[in-house]
């Protein structure tokens, strides 16, 4: 007891007084060392249950191979983390951030790169298990929302934009096919459809794929919202919403909070068509007895909204090893197929098979991805994330027309 | 010694912090908060606030949730005991209501919400065959804008304390020889009891009256479950605002929970005036000489809200229950399709945490409150005389200041002092909760005691200490315990104290049960309330039992 309690006060006296710099992710042997004993504080989204149960199943792994220990800081949205280090670094507090992992993309990637509260020079590409990463067949990987990623964030899963229905209620050949159909399908099935309420990362996404389909030019939304004339371009965007809102659940008077609430309206049929980004996320509702088993997948053959998310270390973390250790670990072979496996999260691999070796390989083979899950051939061609800052734009604008209070 | 110090030390346990908060909430209303660089008063935060879209919408949404619970529940509360006070169908519902009383807040709203929720309970047992719905209606009922199904969630939860209040003071006046004069003047039992027993009996209830209003009118947690979401009332709209990590927005929350103090104050205002109103109205039907006797309706509807009040609760509960447990779950079918306890398995080990912080924070908070409570008591002895109303109020203040209003500066004191997160300062911040519940449950039984004991054992040469603890606790022993039942009660069921002082690092199995309430997961949702109910549930047990085994072999001592 008392040799533990003087090691602990010489690891707490080594950690305040070791600096911070000094890490070469090339020499990761050193690495891995250092680590060990760190706390790495991850702030990740904490809405979902398998998301959660697969984090401590890491972080148990984590302490036993290297001694790291994972603290799963549950955030409701991303954008939060991100504030947290900008209040940092406008205290000052430029080492010692309580920050030390952020699962990211997207808009809040694009916002911390642009102020400079990323851990650089790059590093994701030199951790050991980068060398399975699918980077040839992924363009996400490499450009995240228009943005190049230049090392500054890890991948860590695939997300592809899918919809969910019941088959039990809901004919198959009813279902819509794009943006225009899910109106006129609203117009027939008043009440039936809805999103999560913006700024929450899904209705944000929905209201992209509906930009996506109806902008007229595509091209624009590759570059910054500034370069464009915003209200033109969204105008197709709004004058759509104006329809659909009226013809949704409730209304379109009160919204479903997020992914989860959206997945219980559909088991408790009040909505029948609900979607998520991750295409297996109704085959593991079957497996956790969420979601009936008569639940199956569709996509828009014109194309849904593709992207990658991924982990990134803020700036002034204090355990930067340990959350390099962490980075690594994610995106390590059995890891990632644990988190495709729909028995826990169901999330697509961002590694290339064929760069695997047979053991591993056969990791992710094995793998049932349930009946309701499309298979990477019919998951429809993938509709690029526009450039970020049109979504702050848009989320601006959807809370001024439609959303009172806060 | 101790015992002379004790009155004060309460004193300054109680009063100090909600002093301290109170002062670290409105320096930085008024932009004065040094830490982040605020050294100038201005005016400019209390003008943004005004700005805020919709505030004044909460405003009146939280004043009007204040008034109208407590008119509900206590119009409830008080025509039931008029109407039905010493007939044996209301022990049978006291029976009922009194342990709806260590039901947490929380966990009540939840089985609100998994009631009456368009696809909730209700709907699933009337449906197909009543109502022919094969999928749920789309109506707005959670969260709707006029607050409706908040207010409900509050009222199912003060009728029990209103109730059980009213118990505590009944003793005090004379209800059968009053009810006997007014029946033979020819008054209806509601009238007799209004214009006879009342007007006595009220005052003694007024200031738990007073903290229903407080408590609706800042409610968190029940506002969150329940409540509407656009806009949101003022006091949900104030934590968003605190726990903004910009830390600017820092003095927008103290501009928000200065403006609840102000809504709240407006509220007992408002409430004054509303009883002056009805003592007015009660005095002109008593000088026309209404009688009532024919109070039938009246009594029955206030058995019936009585009884409904508590059976939503017990429904909302088992539900809860169900759905911990639950597998494939469909509308409208009434019982899951098959059961399992997954939810449990997977919960199990997240949970550990944070229910060692509640029961370790729950022990100690009543620990303190229990001995500074029997302190106090004690020192009241050898003073010989009951406490004045003005020490009363000391410790109904804790419940008539909305806890938004001090606990933000409170917190700010603990981050200054770099104590924040800490055990001792969440144990602390409870301690300020359930300090005045174990007192109020505590005094009467001590004040109830037969001195001649004292005075045996004084007579038998015993000393004042020995008195105390070999006499007066051993007998008291039922009560004390029944008291810290109380206080542990009290203690699970905090919410905002501990998301501020705990800063999101300690957690409870509340503030993790209303944490999830947003992501809609009725089966964690379901676990987490389950465990709400049942702490404190195992805390009376621990109530009665102990003292069963304790006096076994003392009959005069058994119940």
């Amino acid at each position: 007891m008392k040799t533990a309690l003087v090691t602990a006060l010489v690891f707490l006296f080594l950690a305040a007084a070791a600096p911070a710099q000094d890490i070469d992710v090339k020499a990761w042997d050193a690495v891995v060392e250092k680590a060990r004993g760190e706390t790495v504080y991850f702030n990740a989204w904490g809405g979902s249950e398998s998301i959660n149960a697969y984090l401590e199943w890491a972080g148990e792994e984590l302490r036993e191979r290297y001694g790291v220990k994972l603290v799963h800081v549950k955030v409701d949205d991303t954008a939060n983390a991100v504030t947290k280090v900008v209040a940092e670094k406008a205290a000052g507090k430029d080492e010692g951030g309580t920050v030390d992992l952020i699962w990211i993309n997207g808009e809040n990637f694009a916002s911390m790169k642009r102020q400079d509260l990323l851990m650089s020079p790059g590093w994701a590409e030199d951790l050991p298990n980068w060398q399975y990463v699918d980077v040839e067949n992924k363009p996400t990987i490499r450009t995240d929302f228009t943005i190049p990623v230049e090392g500054l964030e890890s991948p860590w899963g695939m997300a592809k934009l899918v919809f969910f229905y019941d088959s039990a209620r809901t004919d198959a050949a009813s279902l819509p096919e794009n943006a225009d159909e899910l109106l006129e399908w609203a117009e027939a099935n008043p009440g039936r459809f809805s999103y999560p309420q913006p700024p929450d990362f899904m209705g944000s996404s929905f209201l992209k794929q509906i930009l996506a389909e109806k902008a007229e030019d595509q091209a624009v939304l590759q570059r910054p919202a500034e370069e464009a004339d915003f209200e033109a371009v969204t105008e197709p965007l709004f004058a759509y919403l104006d329809k659909l809102n009226p013809l949704m659940w409730r209304g379109g008077k009160a919204f479903p909070q997020n992914y989860p609430a959206m997945k219980q309206l559909l088991a408790d049929s009040e909505l029948d068509i609900i979607f998520a980004f991750n295409p297996s996320e109704a085959s593991s509702a079957i497996a956790n007895q969420e979601l009936p088993d008569t639940v199956r997948s569709f996509t828009f053959p014109g194309g849904t909204l593709a992207n990658t998310h991924f982990v990134t270390v803020p700036y002034n973390a204090t355990a930067r090893a340990g959350a390099l250790v962490t980075a690594n670990f994610l995106l390590s072979p059995e890891a990632q197929a644990r988190k495709q496996d729909p028995k826990y999260w169901g999330d697509p691999t961002v590694l290339a098979l064929s760069k695997l070796d047979d053991k591993d390989r056969a990791l992710f083979e094995a793998i049932n991805l349930g009946v309701a899950t499309l298979g990477p051939d019919e998951l429809g061609p993938a509709i690029d994330e526009p450039h970020p800052s049109w979504m702050e734009r848009i989320e601006e604008e959807w809370k001024r027309r439609y959303g009172v209070g806060n | 010694m101790l015992t002379r110090l004790a009155p004060s030390l309460a004193m300054l346990l109680l009063a100090g912090p909600i002093l301290l908060g109170l002062t670290g909430t409105l320096l930085p209303a008024f932009g004065y908060l040094p830490a982040l660089g605020g050294m100038h008063p201005t005016g400019e935060y209390l003008a943004r606030l005004l700005q805020e879209p919709a505030i004044f919408h909460s405003a009146l949404m939280s004043f009007a949730a204040g008034l109208i619970t407590a008119a509900v529940s206590l119009t409830v509360v008080m025509l039931f005991v008029g109407g039905w006070a010493g007939t044996r169908l209301f022990s049978r519902v006291l029976h009922l209501v009194s342990p709806l009383l260590s039901v947490p807040h929380a966990a009540a709203a939840f089985g609100l919400a998994f009631l009456v929720a368009p696809s909730g309970m209700i709907a699933r047992f009337i449906s197909p065959e009543l109502t022919g719905w094969t999928r749920p209606p789309d109506v707005l009922i959670l969260h709707d804008a006029m607050g409706l199904t908040m207010m409900a969630g509050l009222v199912i939860k003060e009728i029990p304390f209103l109730f059980l209040v009213t118990l505590a003071a009944l003793p005090q006046i004379r209800l059968a020889e009053t009810r006997a004069l007014a029946a033979s003047l020819g008054y209806g039992r509601v009238a007799g009891f209004l214009f006879g027993l009342w007007p006595q009996l009220y005052p003694q209830i007024r200031l738990a009256v007073f903290a229903v209003v407080a408590f609706s009118s800042s409610v968190v947690d029940v506002a969150t479950i329940l409540g509407p979401t656009s806009p949101a009332p003022l006091a949900v709209r104030l934590l968003g605002w605190m726990n903004d990590p910009d830390l600017s927005m820092r003095y927008l929350a103290s501009a928000g929970a200065m403006l609840q103090l102000i809504v709240t104050a407006a509220a007992l205002g408002a409430w004054t005036l509303v009883e002056r109103i009805c003592a007015a109205l009660r005095d002109s039907f008593a000088a026309a000489g209404k009688r009532l006797r024919r109070d039938h309706a009246i009594r029955i509807a206030a058995f019936a809200a009585m009884t409904l009040s508590a059976t939503v609760v017990i429904a909302g509960l088992g539900t809860l229950a169900v759905w911990s447990v639950a597998g494939l779950w469909q509308f409208p079918h009434a019982l899951p399709k098959d059961f399992t306890l997954k939810s449990w398995i997977a919960a199990g080990p997240r949970i550990l945490s944070p229910l060692t912080t509640t029961l370790v924070v729950a022990f100690f908070s009543t620990l303190l409150a229990v001995a500074l409570t029997l302190l106090c008591l004690a020192r009241e002895d050898e003073k010989g005389r009951k406490v004045r109303r003005g020490t009363m109020l000391l410790f109904y203040l804790p419940l008539l200041v909305p806890q938004a209003a001090f606990l933000f500066g409170l917190q700010l004191f603990f981050i200054l002092t770099n104590s924040a997160a800490s055990i001792v300062a969440l144990v602390f911040a409870h301690f300020i909760f359930v300090m005045p519940y174990v007192f109020l449950s505590l005094s009467d039984p001590w004040r109830a005691f037969d001195r001649r004991y004292d005075a045996i054992a004084a007579g038998l040469g015993k000393g004042a200490w020995v008195r105390l603890l070999r006499v007066r606790l051993p007998m008291l022993t039922r009560a004390i315990l029944t008291a810290a039942a109380v206080g542990f009660a009290v203690s699970i069921g905090q919410y905002l104290p501990t998301v501020l002082i705990g800063a999101g690092r300690l957690t409870t199995i509340t503030s993790e049960a209303v944490a999830l309430a947003s992501g809609g997961n009725r089966r964690v949702i379901g676990v987490y309330a389950f465990l709400q109910m049942v702490l404190p549930a195992l805390g009376f047990l621990v109530a009665t039992l102990v003292p069963a085994l304790l006096f076994r072999r003392f009959r005069a001592m058994r119940v």
